[in-house]
C-alpha cells in the first residue's frame, strides 16, 4: 500500500473513530444518530437474518440493467454523434445543460408510462447515467491522435476494424471515466427513485425507516448504501490503474 | 536506376485543391507535380514550411485524393486505398501506447495475417535490426522521442513494403540523433532495396540521404529541380564532411531560399535581394 493509499485510509478511519466517540459521549444523541459500531452491528444482523435480501436483489438488479443500457446505449449514441457533425453540433449545447435539468420531476410521469414497477426505476437510473457515458465517448474519440486513425487506414483497416483496434483503445481511458460515472448516476437514479415512489428496495427500506423512527435500521442501511458504491467505483478504480500504469511514465 | 518497365511509383500532373469549408473557398495546396519514382531509389523532398510537402506524401500513398492526375504504384492506379506494399511512417508519433514495442511492431503484420511463427520471425528480427533488443517488452511511454519512432519504422519495416514513405520521420528529434537515423534509414534501405521518398524541411538531411533531391516551391508546391547527388548506395551521414556535400547544400538553399521568403509573405525582399 503506498503511503497516500495508507493517509486516505487513516482519514476514513479516523473520522469513523471521532464519530464513534461523540456518539458514545452523547456529544451526539441518539435520536440524531447512533454509534458507528451500532450501525455495523445491526446491518450484520439483516443481513445474517436475510431481512434485505429481496431488497438488495431488486436494487442491484435495476442498478445493473440500468448501468449497462447507459454504457451501451450512451457509448453507440456517442459513437454516432461524432461520426455525423451536423448532428454533433445539434446535440452538444443539450449534452453540455444535460445535467441542468432536475430529471427526478419526471418520476411520476415515468410510472405513468412503465407503470409501478422495476422499469421506471431503470429509466431513472438510465436517464441519469446515460448522457454521463455520450459525453465520455465523445471526448474520448475527440482525443484520438489524427496520426492513429491515419496509421489504421496505412495498414488498410476497414472502418470496424480501424474503431476496434485502434479508436477504441485510444479512447478507453475517457470511455472508463464514463464507465464510472455511469454506474455513478445510475446507482443513485435507482436508490433516489426508491426512496421517493418505490415500494421495495433498499432506498424504499430506508424511507420506511426513517417513517418508523428505526434509526438503527436507517442508519446500518445507509452505511450499507454508501460502502457499496464507494467499494464498486473502488473496484473500477483499481481496474482503471492497472491499465493505465502501463501508458504513463512511472 | 533500372530502366525496364513501369517505375514504383508515378505521379502525373497531381495538383490538390482543399475546400476550407468557409469564405475564404479553396486553397490550392499542390502542383501540378509529375514524380517517377525508380525501384530501389531514395528521393527526398525539401520545401518551405506549408508548400504541399506532406499532402504530396499522402496523395502518393493513397491516404488523399488528388483533385486532378492520377497516381500509380507499380503500374496500378492509387484510388483512396493505401495498396499492399506501401509502408508509411509519420512525422507524428504513432505508437500505440496500449501495446508493448513488440506488439507494436507486430501490428501490422498481426492485420496482414501471418503464421505466427513468421511474425515472431520478422518481428525479432526488427527489434534487434533497430536496436530495441532492451525494450520489446516495454511500454511507448516508457521510450525517448527517438526511440518511439524507431518502433514506427519498425512496425513498418516488417511489412517488408516495396515502397516507404517518411514524412518529417525525424522532425522532432534533436539534429544528433537525426543524423543517427538518418543512417539507421540508410541501412533500412539497402536492406530493404525499396523505394523510399523522404519528406524533410532539413536540408543536410534531404542531400545527405537522396539519389535526388526534389525542391518544392511556395505553395502550391511544383518542383523546381530534381537535384541528382552521385552519392554511392553505400553512403553514410559522414557525407556531411565531403566538399560535394556542402556544394550540393549551397546550391538547393539558393533555389529555396526565394520560396522560403514567399512562405514567409516576404516577397518584396525577394525582388529586391536579388538572386
Amino acid at each position: 500500500m503506498s503511503r497516500v493509499a495508507r493517509a486516505q485510509l487513516a482519514v476514513v478511519c479516523g473520522f469513523f473513530a471521532v464519530l464513534e466517540l461523540l456518539t458514545r459521549a452523547g456529544a451526539i444523541g441518539p435520536l440524531t444518530m447512533i454509534p458507528p459500531s451500532a450501525m455495523a452491528a445491526r446491518l450484520w444482523t439483516m443481513l445474517m437474518d436475510g431481512e434485505i435480501n429481496a431488497a438488495m436483489a431488486q436494487t442491484f438488479a435495476n442498478v445493473a440493467i440500468a448501468f449497462a443500457l447507459s454504457v451501451g446505449l450512451g457509448f453507440a449514441a456517442g459513437l454516432t454523434i461524432h461520426g455525423l457533425p451536423r448532428l454533433r453540433r445539434l446535440f452538444d449545447p443539450l449534452l453540455a445543460s444535460y445535467y441542468a435539468v432536475p430529471f427526478f420531476v419526471f418520476y411520476p410521469l415515468l410510472i405513468a408510462l412503465f407503470g409501478l414497477n422495476r422499469w421506471p426505476l431503470v429509466a431513472i437510473g438510465l436517464v441519469f447515467g446515460a448522457a454521463a457515458m455520450v459525453i465520455a465517448t465523445l471526448n474520448g474519440l475527440d482525443r484520438v491522435p489524427p496520426v492513429l486513425r491515419k496509421l489504421a487506414r496505412a495498414h488498410g483497416l476497414g472502418r470496424a476494424q480501424a474503431i476496434l483496434l485502434v479508436v477504441l483503445p485510444a479512447a478507453a481511458p475517457h470511455l472508463f471515466t464514463g464507465l464510472k460515472l455511469s454506474l455513478a448516476y445510475s446507482f443513485i437514479g435507482v436508490i433516489a427513485g426508491e426512496f421517493i415512489l418505490s415500494g421495495s428496495g433498499l432506498g424504499h427500506a430506508i424511507a420506511d425507516a426513517y417513517d418508523s423512527f428505526d434509526n438503527p435500521t436507517m442508519y446500518a442501511l445507509m452505511l450499507f448504501v454508501v460502502a457499496l458504491a464507494i467499494s464498486l467505483n473502488a473496484a473500477l478504480h483499481v481496474w482503471e490503474q492497472r491499465m493505465m500504469a502501463r501508458r504513463s511514465r512511472r | 536506376m533500372p530502366a525496364t518497365g513501369d517505375p514504383r511509383a508515378r505521379l502525373s500532373g497531381v495538383t490538390k485543391v482543399f475546400d476550407t469549408g468557409n469564405r475564404q473557398g479553396t486553397v490550392h495546396a499542390l502542383g501540378p507535380v509529375d514524380l517517377d519514382l525508380a525501384a530501389g531509389e531514395f528521393v527526398t523532398v525539401v520545401g518551405p514550411s506549408g508548400c504541399g510537402k506532406t499532402t504530396l506524401l499522402e496523395t502518393l500513398a493513397g491516404l488523399t485524393s488528388p483533385s486532378a492526375g492520377t497516381v500509380a504504384f507499380e503500374g496500378k492506379p492509387v484510388l483512396g486505398k493505401v495498396p499492399r506494399g506501401i509502408g508509411i511512417v509519420f512525422q507524428e508519433d504513432a505508437s500505440l501506447p496500449w501495446l508493448t514495442v513488440w506488439d507494436n511492431i507486430a501490428f501490422g503484420l498481426r492485420r496482414a495475417g501471418l503464421a505466427a511463427d513468421e511474425i515472431r520471425a520478422r518481428v525479432d528480427y526488427a527489434v534487434s535490426f533497430m536496436g530495441l533488443g532492451a525494450f520489446a517488452a516495454a511500454y511507448p511511454a516508457q521510450l525517448s522521442g527517438g526511440m518511439r519512432q524507431r518502433v514506427c519504422i519498425a512496425r513498418t519495416l516488417v511489412l517488408q513494403p516495396r515502397l516507404i514513405l517518411l514524412d518529417e520521420p525525424f522532425g522532432a528529434l534533436d539534429q544528433q540523433t537525426r543524423l543517427l537515423m538518418g543512417d539507421e534509414v540508410l541501412r533500412l534501405w539497402r536492406e530493404t532495396k525499396a523505394s523510399v521518398l523522404l519528406i524533410t524541411h532539413a536540408i543536410d538531411e534531404a542531400v545527405m540521404l537522396a539519389d535526388r533531391v526534389g525542391i518544392l516551391s511556395a505553395r502550391p508546391g511544383r518542383f523546381i529541380e530534381l537535384v541528382e547527388t552521385g552519392w554511392p548506395a553505400s553512403r553514410s551521414s559522414r557525407i556531411v564532411a565531403e566538399e560535394a556535400f556542402g556544394r550540393l547544400t549551397a546550391h538547393i538553399w539558393s533555389k529555396l531560399r526565394v520560396e522560403a521568403m514567399k512562405a514567409l509573405g516576404r516577397v518584396g525582399e525577394v525582388s529586391r535581394a536579388g538572386p
